[in-house]
């Protein structure tokens, strides 16, 4: 078996955001890139159904030359061998163009499964996996809190999550891309052997002008901005002693919740 | 301009979140004169969305559409999109939309704006979605055709307009290779604690630390006779039952006051509780997205807080 994880770099949760003038890209510089929190319960699922079903994990990232290290800390955890495409002139605010760049890159190899976090911590559209599933006609799944390679390796059984507390159990036909939902399993640390084999890893590596994909992407970003607050809020510091006698009085005679 | 406006059901009735962005899409209508279609798959709310002020609601009568399958789905909406040749497909950024909608925005190569909180009529129109967790929004302008979603509680179905419109049924030729075969649906959590009712929550996040403070905030939830919530890192580690989880995979609460403990704000919790009368969030991060939507934002460390507070209580 072949699986693919599809990786981002993003920026860690408590970097400061701050936007250049363009109002368009944010300043670099003081942002500290990390993977993508849900992508490496996905990379772990793969790690796991490697280890049950005989199977090679490529982990596979679209970004700056930065991004590379998403590849090396998932090769340190046990990847097999990674795939870079770098961004450069590919329009990496559309999630169509995204999809399109990376079916392009994964359509040089056969992949049975295709893994990637739910959804990025930046940018957010939760659609790269799916997408990608249309342009390589594969099933897909979304918010999946389970699998099981089935039937002699042809299907997959994954554990869906729905609604309101509801699951639900659901066969696909392989090849799949399954968008894989935080806090579906415990992801690894890497070890000390693992990162010493990074080095003797293979990662393939591929640019604009190596994947033939169209411009329009149909939507252009006008800004970004900071959203205006839509409540007046009462900030309330100091020693704990202070803090804690505000919010009696808050609690006692503004919200009246205790007497 | 043509809007198709896509209602999800279950069980009978329409998804809150698709009603909407139905209104969402009466509000374009508004601004610009644009027709108002409605797709649905259930005869009963398409009779029901005959009596709001639409153009026409759109009835697919096929048994393969009565429980949700991603790829029935996604032909049947190919289908009328072709015929009807909408410029906006609109959805709720519900479970089932960030399932199947994304593909169908490949297989239409249509641009699908997701988990949109807000449409802005200038020049042109333009969407606004909250990025990177909502700490900062972009705003978005479609070149020409395409999708939109949005996100629950961005419009309240209650401000429908009503009047009345036809019906019109039609049955699709489905006939294709199914590569999903869905099982049925089912709950797990034997817990089932139920805090849609409740008058004060106290709710515990990652900055807890660990399963031991958990017992910390608890102390103070009874102090305040409160129920206890949690953010969905909290139920992942185990700390609590999966049934305690507050946000967009969980329960949505609108107590009289939500006691936010070391919460950051993530947006999939902010929307199960933002409907919260006054919200106190406790952080030592200045920069939480809870703060933005706090009545009170205590900026502090909770382990310093908590037991002071407990005791003054």
């Amino acid at each position: 078996m072949k699986i693919c994880v599809l990786i981002k770099q993003v920026a860690s949760e408590d970097s400061p955001l701050l936007l250049n003038e363009d109002k368009l890209t944010l300043k670099t510089d003081s942002i500290n890139f990390v993977s993508n929190e849900p992508d490496t319960y996905a990379l772990e699922e793969a790690l796991q159904l490697k280890e049950k079903n005989d199977a090679t994990v490529t982990v596979c990232t679209l970004g700056p030359e930065s991004s590379r290290q998403v590849l090396k800390d998932a090769l340190a955890k046990g990847a097999d061998n990674g795939i870079f495409i770098s961004d450069d002139g590919i329009d990496t605010s559309s999630p169509l163009s995204i999809a399109k760049t990376i079916s392009a890159a994964l359509s040089n190899d056969t992949y049975d499964l295709i893994l990637s976090g739910l959804q990025s911590n930046d940018i957010g559209f939760s659609q790269v996996g799916l997408l990608v599933a249309e342009y390589l006609n594969t099933s897909h799944a979304s918010l999946v809190m389970g699998t099981e390679i089935i039937n002699d390796k042809s299907d997959i059984k994954v554990k869906l999550e729905l609604e309101n507390g509801w699951f639900q159990w659901s066969e696909l036909s392989l090849p799949s891309s399954l968008t894989i939902q935080s806090g579906i399993n415990s992801p690894r640390y890497a070890t000390l052997k693992g990162i010493m084999s990074v080095k003797n890893k293979e990662v393939k590596e591929y640019t604009k002008n190596d994947l033939a994909i169209s411009e329009d992407n149909g939507y252009s970003v006008v800004e970004k901005f900071t959203p205006l607050k839509s409540k007046e809020t009462t900030t309330i510091q100091g020693s704990a002693d202070e803090i804690s006698n505000q919010l009696v009085d808050v609690l006692k005679n503004k919200l009246r919740i205790v007497s | 301009m043509k809007i198709l406006c896509f209602i999800q059901t279950l069980d009978g009735k329409a998804n809150n979140n698709s009603l909407e962005s139905l209104f969402a899409a009466q509000e374009i209508s508004k601004n610009n004169n644009a027709e108002v279609h409605a797709v649905v798959f259930n005869k009963d709310v398409a009779t029901k969305l005959s009596s709001y002020k639409l153009n026409s609601v759109i009835y697919i009568n096929n048994s393969e559409l009565e429980t949700y399958n991603p790829e029935y789905y996604l032909k049947s909406l190919e289908l009328i999109n072709n015929e009807l040749n909408p410029d906006l497909l609109i959805f709720g950024h519900s479970y089932e939309t960030r399932d199947w909608v994304p593909r169908l925005s490949a297989r239409l190569d249509k641009a699908f704006v997701s988990d949109c909180v807000n449409v802005q009529f200038e020049s042109d129109l333009h969407f606004i979605r909250p990025i990177y967790q909502a700490k900062l929004n972009e705003k978005i302008k479609l070149n020409n055709q395409g999708i939109v979603s949005f996100q629950a509680g961005s419009y309240s179905y209650e401000n429908i307009i009503e009047g009345s419109c036809s019906i019109e049924e039609k049955s699709l030729d489905l006939q294709i290779d199914l590569t999903v075969r869905p099982g049925e649906r089912f709950k797990e959590s034997a817990e089932g604690v139920d805090l849609s009712n409740a008058e004060v929550i106290v709710s515990i996040g990652r900055g807890v630390g660990k399963i031991e403070n958990v017992e910390l905030v608890k102390s103070l939830a009874e102090k305040l006779n409160a129920q206890i919530g949690a953010s969905r890192p909290v139920v992942d580690a185990g700390w609590l039952d999966h049934s305690y989880q507050i946000g967009s995979s969980g329960q949505t609460v609108s107590p009289k006051l939500y006691l936010a403990v070391g919460i950051s704000g993530a947006i999939q919790h902010l929307v199960g509780m933002k409907g919260a009368k006054n919200i106190i969030a406790i952080n030592k991060d200045p920069n939480a997205p809870i703060f933005e939507i706090s009545d009170y934002a205590v900026l502090g460390d909770i382990f310093e807080i908590l037991p002071k507070l407990i005791e003054e209580l």
